[in-house]
């Protein structure tokens, strides 16, 4: 039983880690800065989520506190990402040039 | 086994660091620099954790929680900045 749950958490570790890779190769890979804050912070954010459970499984007596820390990153990630966009377009970083629609920018024109 | 799987997400994180460290150097504009800074202090968030699983200790998780906090008031605080100004 205790090596089952231990082979559980590992794999859970695993998704999860596979996830953070593919959220830096997303960093390195996308073409504009966009596409980049979305594709490193959504995948980050499961990725860091699936890891602290992982480990909670591991040990089940410090699943209150990786729980609060998986809570903190699945609160604050977003926001983060959301005042890097809104910084990235106020300081006018040129869009891909296969964007079909910029709704922020259309609302800010008068 | 278990073990053996561990080793390997760590790996696996430490490389999709690597990439995240490239972009830090290459980066065209300062935000991109910000995004990587980003992506990689949430990423060192699971590798603090998994250093705590491998040395048995519960206090690297507090250290996880800090360095979580800095790295979101940081990006933050370089958002606001570069958006308008303080």
């Amino acid at each position: 039983m205790q090596d089952l749950l231990h082979v559980l958490g590992a794999l859970i570790t695993l998704a999860g880690s596979a996830f953070l890779l593919l959220g830096g190769y997303g960093v390195l890979r996308m073409p504009d800065c966009y596409n980049r804050l979305q594709a490193g912070t959504k995948a980050s954010t499961l990725g860091t989520i699936l890891a602290l459970i992982g480990i909670g499984l591991f040990h089940p007596s410090w699943f209150g506190k990786l729980l609060i820390l998986a809570f903190f990153v699945m609160l604050t990630s977003p926001i983060a990402a959301h005042a890097l966009a809104r910084a990235a377009h106020a300081s006018k970083v040129p869009l891909s040039e296969r964007t079909v629609v910029d709704k922020l920018a259309e609302r800010e024109a008068p | 086994m278990a073990e053996t799987l561990m080793t390997l997400a760590v790996s696996l994180i430490l490389l999709g660091n690597l990439f995240s460290i490239v972009r830090l150097v290459k980066g065209p504009t300062p935000i991109d620099r910000v995004i990587a800074i980003d992506v990689m202090t949430v990423t060192s968030i699971s590798i603090i954790v998994l250093l705590a699983h491998f040395g048995g200790r519960f206090i690297y998780v507090d250290v996880a929680i800090v360095y979580g906090l800095l790295s979101f008031l940081g990006v933050l605080a370089v958002a606001r900045y570069s958006e308008k100004g303080f």
